[in-house]
């Protein structure tokens, strides 16, 4: 039986805005938005092909501090565009980590936390949007160095695309049960593959293979959390303070490439077989 | 895609600035701004073409009832209806008197 007590306390991460979700993680009144949307900062692209802008173009960024340390947060809105990261929305991700490693070389010890809610590039942007990717992948590569990178996938939406890539890249991971994380969408690898391989709208099965409680399983993510705003808060604060990773996944990539050698791939990937390639033995 | 403008009778500006809503599917974004003395300066961005009417009706409805803050109000709206404009506004409105 659920604890119906246990419910009725916890606040859900994952129905909140991107606004919300920055401020509910960070220290108590230290939020302080950059670029907020009375700027009117918006995408000068959607208009012109008839899509309703949004004043913040679906990213909030915000400086505030976690146990008092500098703190850079981005957070994608999922309800705006799926997410999309365009030209505007990418330039606040990848200016903000920017500043953030100017702060480490001036001794400021700033770290960033991305929430991630994310279809990947925005195609009405195009290469606007793939440009901004990039240029957010190095400011990880780059920031994590000095600090964490720590990035949250919360759900409905997921991880995907060119972001999917960036979440990889942070120096820690941290999931729900509601979230995804892949490189394509499932209606891309439907389309690619063929139904009887991906059948897009089988959601156990494709919760199955690019749930957080999957990605976990395998690895590929360092915590599997509830959705629960004071459990991510707490959680991001343990991963804040535990400093730089020895070494960042992304730097194991020879290991994972031998591991992906190895794995058969003319047999029907499962939840069970794709564990092994990353945990066990992957033959 | 439509872009809208109208104006209302309004008192003294408002003090604050106030934003609610997103723009997702059935919802919108509504951003409130002191504006000039005297006027209610709406700006409506709106993917439900053919729709001038129906909002005009909706803010008179609105503003008949009491006399609202000069502001300057910018709505990103996608495909919300009557009662979640109504609410987006009235949540804004809210926090301009209040915040």
């Amino acid at each position: 039986m659920a604890d119906t007590a246990a419910l009725l306390r916890s606040r859900s991460f994952v129905e909140l805005g991107a606004r919300q979700r920055a401020r509910a993680l960070l220290d108590a009144g230290s939020f302080r938005e950059l670029l907020d949307p009375f700027e009117r900062v918006e995408s000068p692209w959607l208009a012109r092909q008839g899509i309703v802008p949004q004043a913040d173009d679906g990213v909030v960024v915000a400086k505030g501090s976690l146990d008092g340390e500098p703190t850079v947060i981005a957070a994608i809105e999922g309800s705006f565009q799926g997410g999309s990261l365009g030209e505007v929305g990418g330039a606040k991700i990848a200016g903000a980590l920017e500043l953030a490693i100017e702060d480490n070389r001036q001794g400021i010890p700033t770290r960033a936390v991305l929430l991630l809610e994310t279809g990947g590039v925005r195609l009405q942007e195009a290469n606007l949007g793939l440009a901004a990717i990039a240029e957010i992948q190095a400011a990880i590569v780059e920031l994590r160095q000095f600090q964490p990178v720590i990035g949250v996938v919360a759900g409905p939406v997921g991880c995907f695309g060119g972001m999917s890539i960036a979440a990889g890249l942070c120096s820690y991971l941290l999931a729900t049960r509601e979230a995804r994380l892949g490189l394509n969408g499932p209606q891309v690898i439907e389309q690619e593959a063929g139904i009887e391989e991906y059948d897009s709208r089988d959601r156990p099965f494709i919760w199955s293979l690019t749930g957080g409680e999957q990605r976990f399983a395998s690895g590929l993510v360092d915590a599997y959390v509830a959705d629960d705003v004071e459990t991510i808060a707490a959680e991001v604060r343990r991963f804040s303070r535990l400093g730089r990773p020895d070494l960042e996944r992304s730097r194991r990539y020879a290991w994972y490439l031998e591991r992906l050698a190895r794995f058969d791939a003319s047999r029907q990937a499962n939840a069970e077989s794709v564990r092994r390639v990353y945990q066990g033995d992957p033959t | 895609m439509e872009t809208l403008s109208f104006e209302f009778p309004a008192g003294p500006p408002a003090r604050g600035r106030a934003m609610a809503g997103c723009v997702g599917s059935g919802d919108l974004e509504v951003l409130l701004e002191p504006g000039r003395a005297g006027t209610l300066a709406i700006r409506v961005i709106t993917s439900v073409n053919g729709s001038a009417q129906r909002w005009q009706n909706l803010f008179e409805r609105m503003f008949r009832e009491q006399t609202p803050p000069a502001l300057s109000i910018d709505i990103h709206d996608f495909g919300a209806t009557p009662g979640v404009v109504r609410l987006r506004l009235e949540q804004a409105l809210e926090e301009v008197a209040h915040g």
